[in-house]
């Protein structure tokens, strides 16, 4: 089976003359059905390497492929856009029309898919990500976790098999970011498709199958959640936090608790924790 | 104090004014306008009023909105008639005279129906985008202005500019309300002080505001890149305007009465 996304040794400067890579021989493969996370500094190229996988920035060395098309193949450009969907930080800088439907319908209305066909994709996306009901209003009358959706539902409507989000909660309040969250795992669970989360939120992370770390523009770290960070100090040293509940662990490991190692969740933790007084 | 700014003020309905075609609504408030210029004698004017205030009524618009709507040009409609009233000469007796100004019964005319016209052109152009809303009047003047794609005018171009701007208002009016907020909190004199110091006090908000929606333009451009965007060329569109025979028979009402208004320029005498 091909690999979702297998991006080579690329490297990436935003200046051509400057010697300051953006990012600096990154290698990433992504299993189709897969939860990835990329974690990393501020600056560390994860922004950067996001935008290398749907064509958007092009490798100046190494190559991307999407579902073994190369990304600087121009002629499967929009093939390559319509594999990897994009959703970005903010939410109100990427939604386009005035009206929630008519906005998910965007993708359809450039690709030139018929207007019933639209009609039926849409509503079918719109139900995926929970914001049917919204269909006929304003964005701005939107929540950022509702806007967050309707791009998401933008994306979902060219049947993607990829969702790139790059940073997608880091404007949202707790409850926005959760809605969102909720309906990635969705998607990814019940609907097969691969996503690739550029997140700060350790607990974000935790989710994920496999996260990888980021620093300096290339990869430093790559394992499942539990795997990195049980490597609290590694991790650090990448300015990074691990999850609270981990944390947590670390902090009674050394009081002297013995508690196990690998726990990424609250729940993990509580159990753990319960445990160790029944003993 | 900027949620008060209403552009292109839209009143939701399910009347026959709202379901009609937009592309039909621009056409007969074009020939409207043609017509009131056109008949430009008592009974035709009257004539025209009295369509129009009709429709507003199928509309199920409030009449008060026609005064809310001329509100703003009131001064402008003032100083034409005052102009008129002096400064028509007409034939025969003045009425009266004061001063350095003297009034002919043809100025008193003269205004009064120009006052008149412009009032019911603008209630008419009003009662357009009461009923219809922006991004559907967008819309139907992209497809109105289709042919002249082939004269290379950027037809598509400019209609996704007008509809990406009319998505952006709230959004940069709310951006606008926070950053003079945040400038008040820093002891910024938005609310007082000369006209002078007022203005400059401004220029601390627009130049972030400028800057962000320069930042906003940039992000939306990927963003639509993100999603196919490649102009017009093979665009589809989610809803097709269809003219149904509804519109038809609405539009040949409308033109005949228009017509009928206009054929009283030939037996009513007007102004000129």
């Amino acid at each position: 089976m091909s690999k979702m996304i297998d991006a080579d040794r690329i490297r990436f400067r935003y200046d051509p003359d400057s010697p300051a890579w953006a990012v600096d021989g990154a290698s990433l493969q992504v299993e189709k059905g897969e939860f990835v996370a990329v974690l990393g500094a501020n600056g560390c190229g994860k922004s950067t390497l996001a935008k290398h996988l749907n064509a958007i920035l092009l490798p100046e060395e190494g190559t991307v492929l999407v579902e073994e098309m190369d990304t600087r193949d121009e002629e499967k450009l929009f093939q390559i856009r319509q594999t990897v969907g994009m959703v970005f930080q903010n939410p109100d800088n990427q939604i386009v029309a005035t009206v929630v439907e008519e906005d998910v319908a965007f993708a359809l209305e450039n690709l030139g898919v018929p207007s019933g066909e639209i009609r039926q994709r849409i509503d079918e996306a719109m139900k995926m990500t929970g914001i049917y009901q919204h269909r006929s209003k304003a964005p701005h009358k939107l929540s950022g976790g509702q806007k967050q959706r309707v791009a998401i539902a933008g994306d979902i409507a060219m049947r993607p098999d990829c969702l790139v989000l790059d940073e997608a909660t880091a404007m949202l309040d707790p409850r926005g970011r959760e809605a969102v969250m909720s309906t990635i795992r969705t998607l990814n669970h019940d609907y097969g498709i691969t996503v690739v989360a550029i997140t700060h939120y350790m607990e974000e992370a935790a989710q994920a199958d496999r996260v990888v770390v980021m620093s300096g523009g290339k990869v430093v770290l790559e394992g499942t959640p539990a795997q990195v960070f049980s490597q609290a100090e590694l991790v650090r040293k990448y300015h990074l936090d691990v999850p609270q509940a981990t944390e947590l662990r670390d902090e009674l490991v050394k009081l002297g608790y013995p508690l196990p190692q690998g726990i990424i969740s609250i729940e993990e933790c509580a159990q753990a924790i319960y445990k160790l007084f029944q003993e | 104090m900027l949620k008060d700014i209403t552009i292109g003020q839209h009143f939701p309905g399910n009347s026959l004014v709202h379901l009609m075609d937009p592309r039909l609504k621009i056409i007969i408030t074009i020939c409207y306008i043609v017509v009131l210029f056109m008949a430009a004698n008592p009974l035709g004017i009257a004539l025209s009023i009295l369509l129009l205030l009709s429709l507003y009524l199928v509309a199920k618009i409030p009449l008060k909105m026609i005064g809310k709507s001329l509100k703003p040009i009131l001064p402008i409609i003032l100083f034409t008639c005052v102009l008129n009233l002096f400064f028509v000469v007409g034939e025969g007796e003045p009425l009266f005279q004061f001063w350095i100004f003297t009034v002919y019964a043809k100025g008193v005319q003269y205004a009064v129906l120009m006052a008149v016209r412009v009032l019911a052109l603008i209630a008419g152009t009003s009662l357009l985008t009461y009923t219809t809303s922006p991004i559907i009047l967008t819309d139907a003047i992209e497809r109105l202005l289709a042919p002249f794609a082939k004269l290379h005018l950027p037809v598509h171009e400019l209609a996704m500019m007008m509809s990406i701007a009319l998505r952006f208002i709230p959004t940069l009016i709310e951006e606008t309300d926070k950053i003079m907020n945040a400038q008040k909190a820093r002891g910024a004199m938005l609310d007082n002080g000369s006209l002078k110091q007022r203005v400059m006090a401004l220029v601390p908000v627009l130049i972030p505001l400028f800057i962000s929606a320069f930042r906003r333009a940039d992000e939306l451009a990927m963003a639509m890149e993100c999603r196919c965007y490649h102009g017009g060329e093979g665009r589809t569109r989610l809803k097709v305007l269809r003219m149904t025979r509804r519109d038809l028979v609405c539009g040949l009402v409308s033109l005949a009465v228009l017509g009928v208004i206009l054929s009283t320029r030939f037996f009513v005498p007007g102004l000129q």
